[in-house]
């Protein structure tokens, strides 16, 4: 399913000794719903409280508690379906996953199973040979378990059910990923919709986006799928992509070897950077599922569903399409902008007054580079929007040339001040009268008087000497259009 | 002094509201006779202290409103009562205290009740003659070693022995009606939905619903309607008007139709139970009533379907026993080994065998042969009563195929044990409110009960049905005080 | 059917029960009785039968999403077998 539209070519494979080897990769994601209360009982969701107190008696499973859901729950996962261009279902069941673990106080799970409330959709990826679909399976909705704390006691566990009852979206791709890059595109773009949406925050380091990996590996040319290993609590994306090139070596080198891989559940240890089987502390796990008789199926009108689709923002695919359209900026810019709601942000509050091209290359060039530097997000970016804006305009009217301009950026890192006033004070506005400019290329003229008569002979090189001059004596200021043509007319 | 135990309910308000006795007589009275009947081992809490206090204070306060004003009720164990011990009938409750009441007892304090104590039960209502409970064996006033019937077996036994005015129960596949069949006293199931399971131990939660145990049928309509009413906090609770049953209780029934159902004449049928069933029959016509043959046609397959989806949600219900966050906790040398433990030491035989059933029937290569399976035939069961409903008002049904047995008499064939439940269990698969009421005496002079189901929300129907045939059965229920 | 000693033990596993030999001898006469009773239901056809989705015939409500619980730390953790103050203490899993 790889369009190529470029030269560059897709070209991940895993080289074994005796043959070349596809990598077949599927994501089953977990984003914690963004609400202010949980999915089936009315406690918080804040991250970071005290242990335990934001637990209820539903929260905790006492003797006669029951389930009651939580409508924006609802409604953020169909804006999420409908951003990932999914099939909303109109009836969906919700069913217990039976398990035992301390964190995990009914004894079981709801979920759903067999009918989820997202169906079939999907993500566009942009790699650089081309753009791919990544199939999306489902969207279902399901509690989040509490957290099992194991290091802070040598002989017991702790466990803070804070978290147990969280609303979690389960997204499950189809098994179109091919590479770990392919996978750092899929979850960012999948992250980035989300956060468009503000159905989940997607932030990785508080736990509100995790996967399990699905790996296996099959010869290139080979129609069947391999048999594949799950790896699961893998909580940043270096390490998925760092896991998935390490159980995909892993199950290459068993293959050559003539054994076969074993389905199992696998842990990625981060410290050695190798996959861990969990198979003996994973027993065959029998889920029981069943419909949860303590809620009733759940219906959805078309009219919900038309409503919240009308109440979607624009999405980044649409964003970027419109870039490209209206705004004569390239994919690569485009791509680029709408990477993160918040750049986006930042971008159509600067075009707001200013141009849009020039806004492109300033925030893709030197505002990134002073964030990179600085290791700063744009949301805390040193120089405003509306300031870098003003800038722009200062540009596109003239009043500085674009070297300059830059010289004002540095200063306006440090203090976001008004670049108008700092032009002001470094008296830095560029020198575009014609007259002013008249006097001094004149000067400059008279004093080489040889080199003008060396150009005039055919010496085209020494323009450039001439505009250096006329630069220098008005301390950078000269406006370089005007100077060239005053130049030019006055060389003939 | 007249003896206030004997009373009913309807009276007892009435007497309290005519202030021609107290709060406090009352609740002494239920007291003395309470104390006096350990034998019988109905209560697991006793609350007397409690209850004496609430007497008092409501005789001081003096303002008589709601529906059961100064009136002493003791529970089943299923219901959570706020720092009141709850055990569900079982050692892995033993300890627990609840920091929150079930909507439904709530409803009853509303109304102007207080709790007098919690009655024994089956553990976690699995059972058919309150053989079950970790707080022993409860017997049935009508001999001392006959069973009450079950799981309401220790709420059904003192409300025939006059420990408590009233009292209400749970059923989820006849343990409300049955024990009232096996006492001689009236128990009505609801309408699935019509009454909120919130605090509720649960067992079943497709089948489970609170109702009424006491000793007419307008007793019966009064605590109906006490404990009625949508409740937010349980998603499968209905939002629909409570009625005045109460007050709209009539016998005018005539011109109503009855369903005799031919497949509940089961082989081998006792001819006592056909005899009172006819004697209904009969009662019903004198009244007015047009009776009707009706067939249910997959009525056989009710009791196998049910000993399906309960165990199920039973299994995964009863989950949270695991000795983390309340309740009995068994040492274990890791977590696996104190959840083991302690579900094996906190749970009792039949607990134990109803959620490896459960688990069995949802497992993996077997969900489709036995948990789906089920579910399809609940919905041929559901559809025979809707195209019955649609040509009768109401069906009558002996409420028990036999009247109580001996104690240890079925302990050993869990089997038998479930046959008990074969004219309750469909009502309960249909969502269906369904009300026993005494109907006469076997050779034996065990009670036995007749039982009427109506249709969804019709409680009404079948509250008025059952007193006019209340009226015509004249039932006397003559029981000598042997356990004092 | 009959359910054999290694289904109890394996069942019994699933569902976090202990059993010594005698209660599993019993339980596996126990239940394959039982299951034996229940097996009555593969006398119907159910083909053609949609199973049965809720008693109501009516659709899930939905709650607002407001904060209205949570802050009783004590007494989540009151009726607790073993805690500490902000945590249930329970047996490490084995690693």
């Amino acid at each position: 399913m790889v369009e190529v539209m470029s030269e560059n070519k897709f070209d991940y494979f895993i080289k074994g000794e005796k043959n070349k080897w596809e990598v077949i990769i599927g994501l089953e994601v977990h984003a914690q719903v963004l609400s202010k209360s949980k999915l089936f009982s009315s406690s918080s969701t804040k991250f970071g409280a005290e242990p335990n107190t934001q637990v209820s008696l539903v929260d905790s499973a006492l003797p006669g508690m029951l389930p009651v859901i939580n409508q924006f729950c609802i409604e953020q996962s169909i804006k999420t379906g409908l951003g990932l261009k999914a099939k909303i279902n109109r009836h969906s069941v919700f069913d217990r996953k039976n398990y035992f673990y301390a964190d995990l106080p009914q004894g079981y799970q709801i979920s759903q199973y067999k009918n989820p409330i997202v169906g079939e959709g999907e993500v566009i990826l942009d790699m650089p040979y081309g753009t791919k679909k990544i199939g999306i399976e489902r969207l279902h909705l399901e509690q989040d378990a509490g957290k099992s704390i194991h290091d802070m006691d040598l002989e017991n566990t702790f466990v803070d059910l804070n978290r147990s009852g969280i609303a979690l979206m389960e997204i499950v791709s189809k098994p179109d990923l091919r590479s770990p890059e392919e996978v750092n595109a899929y979850v960012k773009k999948l992250r980035s919709i989300m956060r468009y949406l503000a159905t989940c925050d997607g932030n990785m380091q508080e736990g509100s986006l995790r996967a399990d990996v699905n790996v296996s590996v099959r010869k290139v040319g080979e129609k069947k799928y391999g048999t594949r290993c799950e790896i699961k609590n893998v909580n940043s994306i270096k390490f998925m992509q760092m896991a998935i090139e390490h159980e995909a070596k892993r199950q290459v080198k068993l293959l050559e070897d003539g054994k076969a891989v074993d389905q199992e559940t696998r842990l990625f240890d981060t410290k050695k950077n190798i996959t861990k089987s969990m198979r003996l502390k994973e027993e065959a796990h029998d889920y029981r599922y069943f419909p949860d008789p303590d809620l009733l199926p759940l219906k959805i009108d078309k009219s919900l569903i038309d409503k919240l689709r009308k109440t979607l923002p624009e999405l980044p695919d649409e964003k970027k399409d419109r870039f490209i359209k209206n705004h004569n900026i390239s994919a690569y810019e485009a791509n680029i902008l709408i990477s993160e709601k918040e750049i986006s942000d930042y971008y159509e509050e600067v075009i707001k007054h200013a141009d849009k091209k020039l806004a492109a290359n300033w925030i893709i060039g030197d505002l990134f580079a002073v964030l990179n530097r600085k290791n700063l997000s744009i949301t805390r970016s040193p120089v405003s929007a509306k300031n870098l804006s003003i800038l722009i305009n200062l540009i596109s009217s003239g009043e500085i040339s674009g070297r300059i301009a830059k010289e004002v950026f540095e200063i306006m890192i440090e203090k976001d001040d008004n670049p108008k006033e700092i032009v002001e004070s470094k008296g830095l506005r560029q020198q575009s009268d014609p007259k002013e400019l008249e006097i001094i290329i004149t000067e400059i003229l008279s004093k080489n008087n040889e080199k003008v008569v060396q150009y005039r002979n055919g010496k085209e090189k020494l323009f450039v000497f001439f505009v250096g001059q006329i630069m220098k004596s008005s301390g950078g200021r000269a406006n370089p259009k005007l100077v060239n043509e005053i130049l030019k007319s006055k060389l003939k | 002094m007249t003896d206030l135990t004997n009373f009913t309910l309807v009276d007892l308000v009435k007497g309290i509201k005519n202030k021609d006795f107290s709060s406090e007589e009352i609740t002494k009275s239920f007291i003395k006779n309470a104390e006096s009947s350990d034998k019988l081992n109905t209560y697991i809490t006793k609350c007397f202290d409690e209850a004496l206090l609430s007497a008092k204070n409501f005789d001081k306060k003096n303002k008589p409103s709601g529906l059961l004003p100064g009136i002493p009720i003791a529970v089943k164990d299923m219901f959570c009562t706020k720092n009141v011990k709850t055990t569900a009938g079982s050692k892995i409750l033993n300890n627990f205290l609840p920091t929150y009441e079930s909507t439904v007892t709530n409803k009853l304090w509303f109304e102007g009740a207080f709790l007098l104590g919690k009655l024994n039960c089956d553990e976690f209502a699995m059972g058919s003659s309150n053989e079950t409970s970790f707080f022993g064996n409860v017997t049935n006033p009508f001999g001392e070693k006959i069973v009450p019937g079950g799981s309401s077996g220790g709420s059904a036994s003192a409300l025939a022995a006059n420990l408590t005015p009233a009292t209400i129960g749970t059923d989820t596949g006849g343990s409300i009606r049955q024990p009232a069949s096996f006492t001689g006293t009236v128990g009505l199931k609801p309408t699935y939905g019509r009454c909120s399971r919130w605090g509720i131990v649960a067992f079943a939660s497709s089948l489970d619903q609170a109702g009424p145990l006491t000793k007419t049928v307008e007793d019966c309509a009064l605590l109906f309607q006490a404990i009625s009413g949508y409740d937010p906090k349980d998603s499968t609770s209905i939002n629909i008007k409570v009625n005045n049953f109460s007050s709209n209780l009539t016998e005018t029934v005539n011109n109503l139709t009855i369903g005799i159902p031919k497949e509940y004449r089961v082989e081998n049928m006792p001819v006592e139970i056909d005899k009172l069933w006819k004697k209904g029959i009969d009662f019903l016509k004198d009244a007015g009533v047009v009776i009707k043959d009706i067939s249910l046609p997959h009525t056989m397959y009710a009791l196998p379907t049910y000993y399906i989806v309960a165990p199920a949600e039973a299994s995964s219900n009863l989950a949270r026993y695991d000795g983390v966050k309340y309740g009995h906790r068994s040492k274990g040398n890791n977590l696996i080994e104190m959840y083991e433990n302690t579900r094996s030491e906190g749970f009792g035989d039949e607990v134990k065998r109803r959620i490896l059933i459960g688990t069995y029937v949802l497992s993996s290569g077997y969900y489709d042969a036995y948990y789906l399976k089920a579910q399809k035939v609940r919905k041929l069961i559901k559809e025979d009563f809707d195209k019955a409903f649609k040509n009768v008002d109401a069906i009558l049904t002996p409420s028990t195929p036999s009247s109580a047995f001996k104690i240890g008499e079925k302990k050993d064939d869990p089997v038998s044990m479930y046959l008990n439940d074969i004219f309750t269990v469909p009502v309960n698969l249909a969502g269906l409110p369904a009300i026993s009421i005494p109907s006469g005496y076997d050779k034996n002079n065990l009670p036995l009960g007749l039982q009427l189901i109506g249709k969804p929300f019709d409680e009404q129907m079948i509250l008025n049905l059952s007193l006019a045939l209340q009226k015509r059965i004249n039932f006397k229920r003559n029981i000598k005080a042997w356990w004092k | 059917m009959s359910i054999d000693k290694e289904t109890i033990k394996h069942i019994s596993k699933l569902a976090r029960i202990s059993l010594d030999e005698k209660q599993v001898d019993n339980l596996s006469k126990d239940l394959s009785s039982i299951i034996k009773f229940i097996e009555k239901l593969n006398k119907l056809n159910t083909d053609d039968i949609e199973p049965l989705t809720s008693i109501i015939d009516a659709s899930l409500r939905f709650r607002k999403d407001e904060i209205l619980e949570g802050k009783i730390r004590e007494q989540i953790l009151k009726n607790s077998p073993e805690k500490n103050e902000e945590f249930f203490v329970v047996p490490k899993v084995v690693e």
